[in-house]
């Protein structure tokens, strides 16, 4: 599929501007539950869709938002490449576009970088209906401000994307996982040693009992570092068995997220120790990034995270409700807000009240 | 009685709380702070205050909100865009007091550092833990972060280790009305709009940095440099897409032509083929045997497309020499010319041999010889112009030729700087690379920071009155520079 529908997106902004009328931008659907709900005429956004450009020698992808994020992916693999931040996809039917717009990272974000970071530039429709481009096709551009990494996370609050280019790597030849037996402690400093050593580490997690590595490039780097691993307390998991764990960790499929707790993500520094919360914990991002099944009060959870410097997502059956701003930092996020979609009509609330 | 100077009364409210020596007011001591690393932009500040502690930068700017003064925020003053060009009616705001590195923690991999120290510090107070800072200007035994988070520095290991962007963590910031806010987490996002991308490379227009949280990374087990010269510069730039296409992302690749070989040499005397048409240096990091294995494949790619002779660094002295040459390409180019003008473009990688063919065509057109330092694994080119300010008109023929050069990166779908930033240089040809509805959205995210425009008004992003009036001076007969190119 291929089809350019950005006159009729930006027509349909235009007359949402006139009308006031608030808009619910939507892919494949894949993520709804990503966010808060929002009230608003569905627009979507899967007519605008395929690859603009790629040459695999340039590191660069370039497609619009409505791309099915596996064709993407199909193409990059015909070539040998990958999209770095390893994004989790939640259905076949998840988009480019709301990939980005998530700002979604799997396993091999604290060792290849998060969505944000590969983000080179965006075409964006912004409140107003103008098309706007930012950034570019290549990989160094600081001319004028990030908006194309603005863009990415803030939930189609700001613009709705309307093609986004990325930067690619190669896919490595090689990727092994091990597995430890380990308590908790020792598990988030192990995680957080290794990653200070220059291992081809591409995730590190423990999940309550087991500490899981797992290491990606080229054959003679994988084997030197499985040699010294294993060597100490490491064993090796079985192929399929190591692809399974990771891929049901970044699908949030493993076992872990079943159950009636509520669900809370954690972010925070990746070596602080367990937090003192009732329910299950497991870590992912070498500790940096918490999953937790809890039936404790928010306010708790909130105290908890505010004195290791982090913050929390809840998962509620109304959709992901993060953590409140600081006054300032809300009324920032305000303006900033107005600056892009000054009569508000892209996805409403869905960050915050009023964002 | 006579109203005191605008320089004296502000003077008198900055006494209130800094002492006489943070408050620079004569023409002397004022003087050193007239430019920075572009110093052919100069101009006198009204005043320059060095305050030390974030509340004293906090207070120094709610009183330049309330007189409506304008501030220029300086970090070591090393930029090479005019981004710290002061105003004559503003106040310059040195950090060069903030130069504290305030924590380590190896475990967690970050250090919290005050701005003003120089990014170089940085990877040698951590070494022992054996843990570096990635991002390396060329000017990093100088530059602070706090400039290199203002301007989103890179270095030459940009292509594998990524920019300051990518290896920051949280900033502190104070905006214009004085409030401190922090940006980022100290884990790995934080909640609601990713601010940390967006004062990163903001050039000082959104909110001065007072604190940044940089992330540190395990010192590769060992590094190994190819060095491959070619009798013409287009299989170099072959190469480098055939090295990236097999696979290999290089620490460092970088790709230097005729002239800049031959003043680098004559300079540094790193052994260089002189008679080369370009070189191209490959550095390659990791493991032992990884680094083994990618030299061996990078040697044959480089010989399969066309490289007259390949050396592998025998051993870290020579390794340190091959860089040599290229690390002293800018103070090479002194030697041969009475001043260079060096520009910062970036550009898609294949389109490098028409790039080069336009620059060369310029180059003939104005009289002004031109070497080119590229690097060629993220598609950056430095032109460095030569020419002498000493020659009538020259400085502006020079100007004028460079503000060419970055409209034919912008042409083929490149941008007009790479990693110096927009700053004063480059405002007119923010006018090519974006649209009026582009610009006026540049602005409105301008204000909501600051919305009498009082931090380093005039920079970075023009107004579009004077994008009229440069496009009125550049647009000919209705046509876009370089009708011929191709555009997407």
């Amino acid at each position: 599929m291929n089809a350019d529908q950005h006159e009729r997106l930006a027509e349909q902004l235009r007359d949402a501007f006139e009308h006031q009328q608030a808009l619910r931008i939507r892919g494949g659907g894949s993520k709804a539950f990503c966010g808060r709900a929002v009230q608003g005429v569905a627009l979507d956004v899967r007519g605008h869709c395929g690859i603009v450009e790629y040459q695999p020698t340039e590191l660069v992808i370039t497609a619009r938002a409505g791309t099915p994020l596996l064709d993407v992916q199909a193409a990059l693999a015909e070539a040998g490449q990958m999209l770095p931040f390893e994004p989790p996809q939640f259905s076949p039917d998840a988009t480019l576009g709301g990939v980005i717009a998530c700002g979604l990272s799997g396993p091999r974000r604290p060792f290849t970088g998060a969505a944000r970071d590969v983000v080179l530039g965006v075409g964006m429709v912004n409140g107003r209906g103008e098309v706007l481009r930012f950034g570019g096709q290549v990989m160094k551009n600081v001319a004028g401000y990030d908006i194309s990494r603005l863009m990415t996370g803030a939930q189609g609050t700001l613009g709705l994307l309307l093609d986004v280019s990325l930067k690619v790597l190669p896919t490595p030849v090689c990727e092994r996982s091990l597995r430890a037996d380990m308590d908790v402690a020792d598990a988030i400093v192990a995680m957080n040693r290794l990653a200070g050593r220059p291992l081809p580490l591409s995730a590190t997690a423990f999940d309550g009992e087991v500490l899981w590595l797992r290491l990606s490039g080229a054959e003679p780097a994988v084997a030197e570092a499985m040699e010294a691993l294993c060597g100490e307390i490491f064993v090796e998991v079985e192929e399929l068995t190591g692809q399974q764990f990771w891929r049901d960790l970044r699908e949030r499929q493993h076992r872990f997220f079943s159950g009636d707790d509520e669900l809370w993500r954690l972010s925070l520094p990746a070596a602080s120790p367990a937090l003192d919360l009732p329910g299950r914990t497991f870590y992912d991002w070498g500790g940096a990034q918490r999953w937790l099944k809890t039936n404790a009060e928010a306010g708790a959870v909130h105290v908890a995270i505010n004195k290791v410097g982090g913050h929390a997502t809840r998962f509620t059956s109304d959709g992901a409700v993060a953590q409140p701003l600081s006054p300032a930092l809300a009324a920032l996020h305000q303006r900033l807000k107005q600056a892009f979609d000054p009569v508000g009509i892209l996805n409403p609330g869905r960050l915050y009240e009023g964002l | 009685m006579t109203a005191a100077s605008p320089q004296a009364a502000l003077a008198q409210r900055f006494r209130a709380f800094l002492p006489d020596s943070s408050i620079l007011v004569t023409e002397t001591e004022r003087r050193p702070y007239e430019c920075d690393g572009l110093s052919v932009y100069r101009r006198l500040p009204l005043l320059v205050v060095l305050p030390e502690d974030i509340n004293q930068v906090q207070r120094v700017l709610r009183i330049c909100a309330e007189l409506a003064v304008p501030v220029v925020a300086r970090g070591a003053g090393t930029g090479l865009s005019g981004g710290a060009l002061p105003l004559t009616d503003g106040v310059l705001l040195s950090l060069a007091k903030f130069n504290r590195i305030l924590d380590i923690d190896p475990l967690n991999r970050t250090a919290r550092v005050q701005p003003g120290v120089r990014n170089l510090a940085i990877s040698e107070a951590v070494a022992e833990h054996g843990l570096y800072y990635a991002p390396d200007p060329s000017s990093q035994i100088a530059c602070s972060i706090g400039g290199n988070v203002a301007e989103n520095a890179g270095g030459v290991h940009c292509l594998k280790y990524g920019l300051t962007v990518h290896n920051i963590v949280q900033l502190g910031i104070v905006t214009m009305d004085g409030e401190q806010f922090t940006v980022g987490g100290t884990g790995l996002d934080a909640p609601g709009y990713d601010l940390l991308a967006l004062m990163t490379g903001s050039e000082g227009l959104l909110g001065v940095i007072v604190e940044v949280v940089v992330k540190l990374l395990p010192v590769p087990d060992t590094a190994q440099v190819l060095l491959a010269a070619f009798d013409d510069v287009v299989p170099a730039g072959d190469a480098v897409g055939r090295i990236i296409g097999a696979g290999i992302i290089p620490a460092g690749l970088e790709m230097m032509d005729n002239p800049a070989i031959r003043a680098a040499e004559a300079f540094a005397h790193a052994g260089y083929p002189e008679d080369a048409a370009a070189i191209l240096l490959c550095e390659l990091d990791g493991s032992r045997a990884e680094v083994e294995t990618d030299v061996m494949r990078v040697r044959k790619l480089l010989a399969q497309c066309g490289a007259r002779e390949v050396r592998i660094a025998r051993d870290a002295d020579e390794r340190a020499l091959f860089w040599k040459g290229r690390k002293a390409a800018f103070p090479a180019m002194g030697r041969i010319s009475p001043d260079y003008y060096c520009m910062d473009g970036t550009i898609p990688r294949h389109r490098l041999p028409e790039v080069l063919s336009g620059i060369e065509t310029l180059s003939r057109d104005y009289g002004l010889p031109v070497a080119n330092v590229f690097h060629a694994g993220d598609g950056n080119l430095h032109p460095l112009i030569l020419f002498d300010a000493n020659r009538p008109g020259e400085l502006q023929r020079t100007e004028e030729m460079g503000g060419k050069i970055l409209e034919l990166c912008v042409a083929v779908g490149g941008s007009i700087t790479g990693e110096h930033g927009v700053g004063m240089e480059k405002i007119n040809q923010m006018c090519s690379q974006f649209s009026a509805a582009e610009l006026t959205q540049m602005h409105a995210v301008k204000a909501a920071f600051d919305p009498a425009g009082l931090l380093n008004p005039g920079k970075a992003v023009p107004t579009l009155h004077r994008c009229a009036e440069f496009g009125a001076m550049h647009v000919h007969d209705g046509q876009l520079p370089f009708p011929e190119l191709e555009r997407f």
